[in-house]
């Protein structure tokens, strides 16, 4: 039988259910001036603020060791503050990408120098991270890849571009994907990735791309003969596309997965509140039957990440199915209630509802498109 | 190692003729007898209730494998009769066993009344895991007729029974019959997907359409993965509801049901359009585990029936406590 295994997550033990419980009463002191509508910015609000409270508070680097101001916690506390931040619809983006692969993949791949220069300030909340991977010319085909970066003594000289990096025009850091030999012909070989310091980089630019809404998420990084010191190699030289792929299963398996909407669906009950039909009963029922099955298969992948097994096709699986729900939530709610979408509104309904309908097309194109990810699914099942 | 034994005792015994056989409505006795030998009816108790203690995940692979087999018998019915008849301190079934819950019967001086609509094999049952109001009734053979014949969409029998019986074994109900029959029917569509699932592999790698195998055009690819993502929210939906079973929570097993139904419909639809033409006949096996998903899913409480309880709970819960829910279930 072609069993896909997820392992059954274990029972939330004393430790979790306390740590759940503090965490909530520092969210909700943290949040209570957030509107619904700054809580459906989910994990692309962005705050500094919050970040370093959280840094201070003991929440990041979770699992990583004490002596790089990690907490060396298990994987499944550390899933219980992510999936109560989204939940709640916390500012997370500040250090968002820098503790959930960032930061590990510098603690798996980086020098001894690396790690004490980078990963305290990550859990304290200082450094924000970027993603340095799409390229005009790459954008699910990661593997063809063109920025180049030539070594030059003791410094990487870059040059490309690279796009849709969001927070590039707030964030400290990004890890640059890029090719270090060779030409993109070349597909895996001669990868490598460099740690970019995005506010002194001699030769980079960044410029904003707007999205869809008028919201400034993303930007393009120009890369002109830019200088990069040598010992900003992340890993080794060659071994960019193993580094990046192990960084990917963080990257598809989170709860962000399929809580991007989740202030959608609070906001509905709130609205259906004294008038809940049958049909209301029954969707509702369905929408929360769903949602608590993708939990369990994002807590499940959480403990094979946890026992160092692979899992890329289990996290291929939760991030398409989870794009799909998170996805379906605005048509959902407009089968049972009346509303026009509107971005400026002063009600909670209509604001979230827009920047939902808004937002939503990007949640099955970010971190592996749809097609990429059944791609992936079918390749584990043996079909190509 | 019960797995490995179940495989192979259906395997041997549960070919399609025997198949054929039951979708006539015809008991197979021999087949019970190995399932009894087995001793697959207690395979949900515990060693003090003298059962084997299978672990959690042991047990729901020995459901699954019903599901994976088209079991055509009631002994999913059975182990969960047993269940119930353990924790409630009442004898265990000595035969294929039935559970239910029905809203028309009376009980009074001692004597239950009424009708159970849609029992699978209500004819050949040894007694009856009966729920009336907070108690379970054991009714054996002697106290029900047959008040009206009924069929599964797998062409099963599900008779209608007239209960006329004088209680002489009940208890406070230790849990929903419901919820135990929707939890096994979970683990059921799980193994039934999971069983589709490699039909539609082995179909779409060795049918040639246009000079290539189906599998490899793009398009089939992205179907094949769908329903390998419909298996696993199937597989993890049951192993939700058996934990929340055993938790008595009626919450968790109804999110864990809902979602194993949605996964049998979307996951049959797919497997049988993969298929072709063949995967509409009685020819090929598919048909089997696609008019078993079709009966199962609508099985012990409706779908609607079940999302409005699951529902209603999370609108009473309000937005603030709606994610304090989920995270409960």
């Amino acid at each position: 039988m072609t069993a896909i295994p997820f392992p059954a997550p274990p029972a939330d033990s004393a430790e979790v259910v306390a740590l759940r419980a503090e965490f909530r009463t520092f969210l909700d002191e943290q949040l209570k001036d957030r509107t619904p509508r700054q809580r459906s910015d989910n994990w692309y609000g962005y705050d500094r603020g919050f970040s370093r409270a959280m840094g201070q508070a003991g929440y990041l680097g979770m699992t990583w060791p004490k002596q790089y101001g990690g907490h060396e916690r298990s994987a499944f506390e550390r899933a219980v503050i992510v999936e109560e931040c989204l939940a709640a619809g916390a500012p997370v983006g500040a250090h968002w990408i820098a503790d959930r692969q960032s930061g590990p993949s510098i603690l798996k791949f980086g020098t001894e120098a690396q790690k004490q220069a980078f990963l305290p300030r990550i859990a304290a909340g200082e450094l924000s991270f970027g993603i340095g991977m799409s390229e005009p010319d790459s954008g699910s085909d990661l593997a063809a890849t063109r920025t180049k970066a030539v070594k030059d003594g003791d410094v990487y000289r870059v040059t490309g571009t690279k796009v849709w990096t969001s927070f590039a025009h707030e964030a400290d850091y990004v890890i640059l994907f890029c090719r270090t030999s060779g030409t993109p012909a070349d597909r895996h070989m001669g990868t490598s990735q460099l740690l970019i310091d995005l506010k002194n980089t001699p030769g980079l630019t960044i410029k904003p791309i707007i999205d869809l809404a008028g919201q400034h998420h993303f930007n393009e990084m120009h890369f002109e003969d830019a200088v990069v010191p040598a010992d900003m190699l992340l890993g080794e030289e060659g071994q960019g596309w193993d580094q990046v792929m192990s960084e990917l299963a963080f990257e598809r398996s989170g709860p962000e997965r399929f809580l991007s909407s989740i202030e959608l669906m609070v906001q509905l009950i709130e609205v259906l509140k004294g008038r809940d039909s049958d049909a209301a009963q029954i969707t509702v029922g369905r929408v929360t039957a769903r949602l608590a099955v993708l939990r369990r298969l994002s807590r499940s992948v959480a403990g094979m990440l946890q026992e160092h097994q692979n899992a890329n096709l289990q996290a291929a699986i939760v991030k398409d199915v989870g794009a799909l729900f998170e996805q379906a939530l605005p048509d959902i709610a407009r089968e049972l209630i009346d509303a026009e979408p509107d971005p400026r509104a002063a009600g909670a309904y209509a604001s979230v509802l827009a920047n939902i309908v808004h937002n939503s097309p990007s949640w099955s194109l970010r971190g592996g498109t749809r097609e990429i990810l059944r791609g992936i699914i079918a390749r584990g099942l043996g079909t190509r | 190692m019960l797995a490995e034994m179940i495989t192979r005792l259906f395997e041997r015994s549960l070919d399609d003729a025997a198949q054929a056989a039951a979708r006539e409505g015809q008991w197979l006795p021999a087949l019970w007898t190995e399932v009894e030998e087995m001793g697959l009816p207690l395979a949900l108790l515990t060693e003090d209730q003298g059962g084997f203690g299978l672990s959690f995940a042991e047990a729901g692979e020995a459901l699954r494998l019903l599901g994976s087999h088209a079991m055509p018998l009631p002994v999913a019915e059975t182990m969960a009769a047993n269940q119930l008849f353990a924790a409630a301190g009442l004898a265990l079934a000595e035969g294929p066993a039935g559970i239910a819950r029905a809203d028309d019967l009376t009980l009074s001086n001692g004597r239950l009344t009424g009708t159970v609509a849609r029992v699978a094999w209500g004819e050949q049952l040894d007694c009856l895991a009966l729920a009336v109001g907070d108690t379970l009734c054991r009714v054996p053979r002697a106290g029900w007729t047959i008040a009206a014949a009924g069929t599964s969409a797998n062409f099963h029998p599900r008779p209608t029974l007239a209960i006329d019986w004088t209680v002489d074994a009940e208890a406070a109900l230790p849990w929903c019959p419901l919820a135990s029959g929707a939890t096994v029917r979970a683990f059921q569509i799980a193994g039934a997907l999971e069983a589709a699932l490699d039909m539609t592999l082995s179909h779409t790698a060795t049918r040639v359409q246009f000079g290539k195998p189906l599998q490899k055009n793009q398009v089939v690819q992205h179907e094949l993965a769908k329903l390998a993502g419909e298996l696993a929210c199937a597989t993890a939906a049951a192993d939700l509801a058996g934990e929340a079973l055993a938790r008595h929570d009626v919450l968790g097993v109804a999110a864990g049901t809902l979602r194993a139904r949605e996964a049998a419909t979307a996951g049959a639809a797919i497997a049988t359009q993969m298929h072709g033409a063949i995967g509409f006949t009685r020819e090929h096996r598919l048909h089997l585990y696609t008019t078993a998903l079709w009966a199962w899913r609508d099985e012990f409480g409706g779908q609607v029936s079940w999302a409005k309880l699951l529902g209603s709970a999370a609108l009473a819960a309000g937005g603030p406590g709606y994610w304090p829910m989920v995270t409960g279930l």
